[in-house]
């Protein structure tokens, strides 16, 4: 699979995303406590942008007037119609089988790998004392 | 955040409808809440500063439900410039009529909502204000947009006297009424607007939601968004029944009504009912020459605008079939958080004629542009 280099580590911050193009096909990078999580910056439902929408949790609940909020932050909404989706899976909250968005393996590498390896960095520079965000399409 | 997209499509993903099209339900909205200042006399300003715009509502400012976005807004339409989204003309045509290829727009303005504010003076001040602000800062500048007249409608003889003022004015083509009304809309009080809509040709156009004062249930205060959401249908089916009931469309045989953000699947079902007591109960309504389906078919139009999404595609393309195809107007609701984008929402194949009916041609037929 082609690995793309797409931004610096340190330009995404915890809780920040960066919305970036490969191969024409945006894609939005989040931060999620320093684990890098990558979905096409497209709404299956009707094509709004998800690098627009708004982090959220989740809300379970057994039973009418029992509520669990979890996962603060790990779920992005559309901007448009607010479909919910696991910003790990792709899954959306509200239809997880039929519903989903893809998405990508991200990972992180050493410029200095870089520098020696085949990777495409159409984008961003790379110099030798930089970590990287690599992404697979 | 590191976000540097907004939902302004490039040419090379421009209208993958392939059609220039017509949408039935665009909202421009003021800047700020002195916006309309320049269009109101000085005695109105203060009053609005002083007292505010109360609406038929009781004890409450603002909507009765929070919306499923701030605003009730996509998240993405807030211009880069600032202001509410739907505020700016610029913005508007590059995400709205530029990005969907949209050749003619009707302009629904419903915020601020003054058509039934308490104070009968201060609405009919407000609902000229929001008429010239639509002519000299939208359909003027923009010709791909056409408005709809905004008018007190709580006082019949004030709203005709507003449609009487713009009659003839090529920059509408619509009169805006809301759903929710202190009577059901087909009793006389309202008869009026009616009578003033078909001299001067135009389609009067009901969009759900407004001030009421009552519920949007028959049975009470519902506990959530998604009830008032859904309760529009019922709200509606009441408001239709009642036109129809009532003789408006044997008294105004020529009138053309618009539900606008009605939904549309439950209109067969209400058709057949009707129709199911109509042949019984004739003695009560012997002013009714028609079936209510007849009317229906005849003088009732929907816009999409929230599409139904039942899970099996051809339900859709049936409740299409039956309401026919020829009564239903394609809308996008910009820049609300329920828009629905012309090239996504409608998940079925359709012919070319059909795509073009609904797309474009009934509303070009309703509004005669």
């Amino acid at each position: 699979m082609p690995r793309h280099v797409v931004a610096t580590v340190d330009e995404i911050p915890v809780g920040k995303r960066k919305l970036v193009t490969v191969d024409d096909r945006e894609i939005v990078i989040f931060n999620l406590n320093g684990e890098f999580y990558g979905l096409l910056n497209r709404c299956p439902h009707q094509g709004g942008k998800l690098c627009d929408g708004v982090l959220a949790g989740i809300v379970k609940s057994e039973n009418p007037g029992d509520y669990d909020y979890s996962r603060s932050g790990e779920i992005i909404r559309c901007p448009w119609h607010g479909w919910h989706f696991d910003i790990r899976t792709g899954q959306s909250w509200g239809d997880p089988d039929r519903v989903y968005t893809k998405h990508y393996t991200v990972s992180i590498e050493a410029g200095k790998t870089l520098v020696e390896g085949p990777y495409k960095a159409e984008t961003v520079e790379v110099c030798v004392d930089n970590d990287y965000i690599v992404i697979e399409t | 955040m590191n976000i540097h997209a907004s939902n302004v499509k490039t040419d090379k993903q421009k209208s993958r409808i392939g059609l220039a099209i017509a949408d039935g339900d665009i909202h421009p909205r003021p800047k700020s809440s002195t916006a309309l200042f320049p269009y109101l006399a000085t005695r109105w300003q203060e009053h609005l500063s002083t007292y505010g715009l109360i609406p038929r509502h009781g004890y409450q400012v603002g909507p009765a439900y929070p919306k499923g976005n701030p605003d009730a807004s996509r998240r993405d339409a807030y211009p880069p410039g600032g202001g509410a989204p739907g505020s700016d003309l610029d913005f508007m045509r590059a995400q709205l009529l530029d990005s969907h290829n949209i050749e003619l727009g009707i302009l629904n303005a419903i915020t601020p909502a003054p058509g039934n504010a308490q104070n009968p003076d201060l609405a009919a001040a407000m609902c000229r204000a929001l008429n010239e602000w639509q002519v000299a800062e939208w359909t003027e500048p923009e010709p791909r947009l056409k408005a709809s007249i905004v008018v007190p409608y709580e006082d019949g003889q004030a709203a005709a006297k507003e449609i009487e003022h713009w009659a003839g004015n090529p920059n509408f083509v619509q009169i805006l009424l809301m759903s929710r009304t202190a009577d059901p809309l087909g009793q006389r009080r309202y008869w009026p607007i009616y009578e003033a809509a078909v001299r001067n040709n135009l389609p009067i156009g009901i969009h759900a939601f407004g001030y009421g004062g009552y519920p949007v249930t028959g049975s009470g205060w519902p506990s959530y968004y998604i009830e008032e959401m859904s309760g529009h249908s019922q709200c509606c089916q009441a408001l239709l029944a009642s036109i129809i009931l009532e003789g408006v469309f044997e008294h105004f045989p020529t009138l053309k009504v618009v539900l606008i953000e009605a939904g549309f699947a439950w209109l067969p079902a209400l058709s057949w009912r009707l129709d199911n007591h109509i042949h019984k109960l004739k003695s009560e309504l012997p002013h009714l020459k028609h079936t209510p389906s007849e009317y229906i078919k005849s003088n009732i139009w929907l816009t999409t605008q929230p599409m139904e999404e039942p899970s099996r595609r051809k339900h859709l393309s049936d409740t299409f079939d039956w309401i026919g195809w020829d009564r239903l107007i394609f809308a996008t609701d910009y820049p609300h958080w329920d828009f629905d984008d012309p090239s996504e929402a409608l998940p079925i194949r359709l012919d070319e004629t059909k795509r073009k009916a609904l797309f474009r041609e009934n509303a070009r037929h309703v509004y005669g542009v």
